[in-house]
C-alpha cells in the first residue's frame, strides 16, 4: 500500500470523526426556545411511487422525531403499495385515511394537510408547480431531482427558490452526490487546487435500457404515459435531463458555475418501439462555461454498449476521477479513495442534513443550484432535438412549455420523435 | 497456520488419498453456457471431510468452477429472452394467466453499470445478490439437465482448503487489499489452490448456501454468508475460513423501494462460483430462493 493511500486512510477518518460529531450534534439538537416535540418532522408525500416510497424511509431515518402524515399520488393503487410497505415503521407512518389523497389535485391536499415538511417525487414534469404550491404554502420541501423540464418551469421554480428563501424555508433538492463525503472531499480537494486550474471537464451517463410497463386495456393515454414517465419528455424531460443530470450537477458543483452554451447531438436509434414513447436513446453535447472550459457530456440508454456513469476533470496541475464509489486524483497531489463499507446511505444523509438545517434555525436550500443543473441538462437536449447552438438565455427564456395547461384522463397524443434541422 | 489446522490438513490428505479412485468418469470437464460460445470449467473434488472446530462435516464428491462465474457467463444468462424477466408483483398485462411461479426468472435491467468501471467479459460478476446467483444456478441446470447451484458453506470451505494445511505463500495465490490495487481482477490470472481452484481466496468474496438453514429456507435478502475475504481485505483477513453475512448496506444506494432483489449497488466485493453434486443430498433437491420484491 502507498505512502498516499496511507495518508488518505487517515485523512477519512479524521473526517469520518469530524463530521459524525458535527452530525449528531445537528440531528439530535432540540432548541431550548421550543417547547418539546415542537421540532416534530411531519411528512407529507406527493408521488408515492418507488422512489417516493424510498425518499420517505430513508427520512424516517435520517433522524428522531419523523413521521408520516399524508400520502398524495394519481393513482390508488400507489397508495395501496405504500402503506404496506411502511407497515415495518408502525406509528411512524401510519396515515389517517382521510390524510391519503388520489387524483391530479391530491398534490394540493397534501400540501394543505398538518405536513410541514413536503416530498416531491412525482415524475420531475409536475415539480415546478408542486414547488411553487408547497412554498407558497410555506412549507419546508425535499424534492427529488430534476426539478422541471423545460424554460417556464425552471423559471418558476427560481422563482420559488426566491420566495422560499424570504420566507425562511429549507428545500433540499435529491442529488445525493453532494451528500456523499467521497465526493465531497474530492470538490474540496478541486476547489484547494489539487488538480490546478481547470481545463476541461467530460460528464457520462452511459447505460443499458430500463424498464417499462406494457398498456394495459382500461389505462388512458394519460395514465398509460404517467406510469412509463420515463419515455415522454413533458414528464421526464429525455434521460438526459431525467438521469444525467446527476453528472451534470456534479461537474457544475466543480466548477462552481454553470455552462453559458450548448452544441449537442442525439438521437432514436436502437429503442424504437412507440411503447417507450418518443425520447432519445443517446445524446453528445460539447457545453462550454463562461469562462471558455468545454464540458463533454454522453449519455446512453442502449443495451449492449459501452457503459460509465462517472465524471473527468483536467487541470493545469493533474486529473480528477469521480463516481459513485471511487474518487481519485492523479498528479502531484495525488488522492483516493473509495466508498467505505460502513459510510451512511447519501440518500438518508441528505434527509439528516436538511432536518438538521430547519432544527438548528438556519434552513438550508439546494434548488437554485439543481434548478440551474436541470436547466443545464435541457439545454443541452434542445440542442440535439434542434440542431441549433443554445444559449443559457434562450434555454431559461424559452417559451415552450412541454407541459400541458390542464390535465384530464383521457387521449393524448405522443408528439413526433424531435428531427434536427426540421424547421419547428 | 496452527498446529490444529496443521492436523486437520493431514485428515484431510488421508481422507482424499481414499476417495480419489473412485469413479474414472469423475474428471474436469468444460462446458459451453447455453445460448452462447463461452465456456467454462469444472474441477471434481473428491469426497472426504472438512474439521471445522470441533465438528467433522463429511462432504460428498462435487464439480466446482475452476474459476469464479464470470460477466462473459452471466450475461449469457441475462440476454436469455426465453425466459420472463422477473417484473415484479403486477399481473400481466391483458389479464392473462398468472406466471408459473416455479419457472426460471432472469434479472431486471440493472440501474447505472453493473461493471463498476472494472469492465465485463473475464472479470468475476460482481455485486449481485445471493438470490440472483441462485437463481443464475437454476437456470444453468435447466438448461444442460445437469444440477448446478451454489455449494453449501461445508463444501466451499473444503474445496478452498484442498486438502492442505495452509494456503502457502498468499500473495502468489490471491488478489487481497495488498495487491490487487482496489480493483477486481479477471479470473485466474494468479495461482491455483492444491486442487487446481483459482481466486477461492480473495479476488472477490463468494455466495454460499448457509450452513445454518434449511433447503427450503430462502425466503428473505438476507443475511446470506460470503466466503474467501475479497480484494477489499487485508490479508489476514483473507482466509479459507473467512466469512462475512450479507446486510442491507450492500444496497444503500438503491434509492427505490422495494430494492432490487437482483441487483446490490453497493457489494462490488462479492462473487460467486457454482458446484455441481455428483449425487445431489436428498435434503437439498428442490433448492431455490424465494425471494420475491415483497420479501423483507
Amino acid at each position: 500500500m502507498s505512502d498516499e493511500s496511507k495518508d488518505a486512510g487517515t485523512s477519512r477518518r479524521d473526517f469520518l470523526k469530524v463530521s459524525g460529531a458535527t452530525l449528531a450534534a445537528g440531528a439530535l439538537r432540540v432548541p431550548a426556545v421550543h417547547a418539546a416535540g415542537s421540532d416534530e418532522i411531519r411528512i407529507g408525500l406527493v408521488g408515492c411511487g418507488g422512489r417516493g416510497t424510498g425518499a420517505v424511509t430513508d427520512a424516517l431515518k435520517a433522524a428522531p422525531g419523523v413521521r408520516v402524515v399524508a400520502l398524495g399520488d394519481a393513482f390508488a393503487d400507489r397508495i395501496e403499495q405504500i402503506q404496506k410497505r411502511l407497515l415495518e415503521f408502525g406509528d411512524k407512518a401510519a396515515v389517517r385515511k382521510d390524510r391519503t389523497f388520489v387524483g391530479l389535485d391530491a398534490f394540493e391536499k397534501v400540501i394543505a394537510s398538518e405536513a410541514n415538511y413536503v416530498i416531491l417525487a412525482t415524475p420531475p414534469g409536475f415539480r415546478p408547480q408542486h414547488l411553487q404550491a408547497a412554498v407558497a404554502a410555506g412549507k419546508n420541501v425535499f424534492t427529488e431531482k430534476p426539478v422541471g423540464v423545460d424554460g417556464p418551469g425552471i423559471r418558476a421554480v427560481l422563482a420559488a427558490h426566491e420566495e422560499a428563501k424570504r420566507k425562511g424555508l429549507a428545500v433540499g433538492a435529491g442529488t445525493q452526490r453532494r451528500h456523499q463525503r467521497g465526493y465531497l472531499e474530492a470538490v474540496q480537494r478541486i476547489r484547494d487546487g489539487g488538480i490546478g486550474e481547470v481545463t476541461a471537464a467530460r460528464a457520462y451517463w452511459n447505460q443499458g435500457g430500463l424498464w417499462k410497463k406494457d398498456r394495459e386495456a382500461a389505462w388512458s393515454d394519460l395514465e398509460w404515459q404517467m406510469r412509463n414517465w420515463l419515455y415522454f419528455t413533458w414528464l421526464s424531460g429525455d434521460h438526459i435531463v431525467e438521469q444525467h443530470v446527476h453528472n451534470l450537477d456534479a461537474v457544475n458543483w466543480m466548477m462552481g458555475a454553470h455552462p453559458v452554451k450548448a452544441t449537442g447531438m442525439g438521437g432514436r436509434q436502437s429503442r424504437t418501439d412507440p411503447a417507450y414513447g418518443h425520447i432519445y436513446d443517446h445524446f453528445a453535447i460539447d457545453y462550454e462555461y463562461e469562462n471558455g472550459v468545454h464540458m463533454l457530456s454522453m449519455c446512453r440508454q442502449i443495451d449492449g454498449c459501452e457503459k460509465r456513469v462517472a465524471e473527468d476533470l483536467v487541470g493545469t496541475k493533474g486529473r480528477a476521477e469521480t463516481s459513485g464509489e471511487r474518487w481519485a486524483i492523479s498528479g502531484p497531489q495525488a488522492w483516493r479513495r473509495r466508498e467505505d463499507e460502513g459510510e451512511v446511505s447519501p440518500y438518508v444523509q441528505e434527509h439528516t442534513d436538511l432536518i438538521a438545517s430547519i432544527r438548528a434555525g438556519k434552513p438550508s436550500s439546494e434548488l437554485k443550484d439543481v434548478a440551474e443543473s436541470t436547466l443545464t441538462a435541457i439545454m443541452g437536449r434542445m440542442s440535439a432535438y434542434t440542431g441549433r447552438l443554445v444559449t443559457w438565455e434562450e434555454a431559461l427564456g424559452s417559451a415552450e412549455s412541454l407541459v400541458p395547461e390542464k390535465l384530464a384522463w383521457g387521449p393524448m397524443p405522443v408528439p413526433p420523435v424531435a428531427r434536427p434541422g426540421t424547421p419547428a | 497456520m496452527n498446529a490444529s489446522g496443521a492436523m486437520m490438513g493431514m485428515l484431510l490428505a488421508a481422507a482424499v488419498a481414499t476417495a480419489g479412485a473412485q469413479d474414472a468418469a469423475f474428471a474436469p470437464y468444460s462446458e459451453t453456457v447455453p445460448g452462447s460460445s463461452v465456456r467454462f470449467e469444472m474441477v471434481p473434488i473428491p469426497r472426504g471431510t472438512l474439521e471445522a472446530g470441533d465438528q467433522k462435516i463429511p462432504v460428498r464428491a462435487f464439480w466446482v468452477g475452476k474459476y469464479e462465474v464470470t460477466w462473459d457467463e452471466y450475461d449469457a444468462y441475462r440476454s436469455d429472452t426465453t425466459i420472463p424477466v422477473a417484473v415484479g408483483v403486477r399481473s400481466p398485462a391483458g389479464g392473462g394467466p398468472p406466471r408459473d411461479a416455479d419457472a426460471v426468472t432472469r434479472p431486471t435491467p440493472p440501474y447505472a453499470d453493473e461493471y463498476f468501471g472494472f469492465g465485463r467479459g473475464r472479470q468475476p460478476v460482481i455485486s449481485i445478490t445471493h438470490h440472483a446467483a441462485m437463481e443464475y444456478g437454476r437456470w444453468l441446470s435447466e438448461k444442460t439437465g445437469k444440477i448446478y447451484r451454489l455449494p453449501t458453506e461445508a463444501e466451499w470451505e473444503y474445496a478452498c482448503r484442498a486438502g492442505q494445511a495452509g494456503p502457502g505463500a498468499l500473495g502468489e495465490q490471491a488478489w487481497t487489499a495488498e495487491n490487487a490495487d482496489d480493483e477486481p481482477h479477471p479470473v485466474g490470472k494468479k495461482t491455483p489452490n492444491a486442487w487446481g481452484l483459482f481466486d477461492t481466496l480473495g479476488n472477490v468474496a463468494e455466495w454460499t448456501l448457509d450452513r445454518d438453514r434449511a433447503a427450503d429456507g430462502y425466503t428473505t435478502r438476507y443475511p446470506h454468508p460470503v466466503r474467501g475475504g475479497s480484494y477489499t481485505e487485508d490479508a489476514k483477513a483473507v482466509t479459507c475460513a473467512s466469512r462475512r453475512l450479507s446486510e442491507e448496506a450492500w444496497s444503500r444506494r438503491d434509492p427505490q423501494r422495494p430494492q432490487s432483489i437482483w441487483w446490490h449497488t453497493d457489494a462490488i466485493f462479492v462473487g460467486f462460483r457454482l458446484v455441481r453434486p455428483v449425487e445431489e443430498d436428498v435434503k437439498m433437491k428442490g433448492l431455490r430462493s424465494r425471494v420475491t420484491r415483497e420479501s423483507p
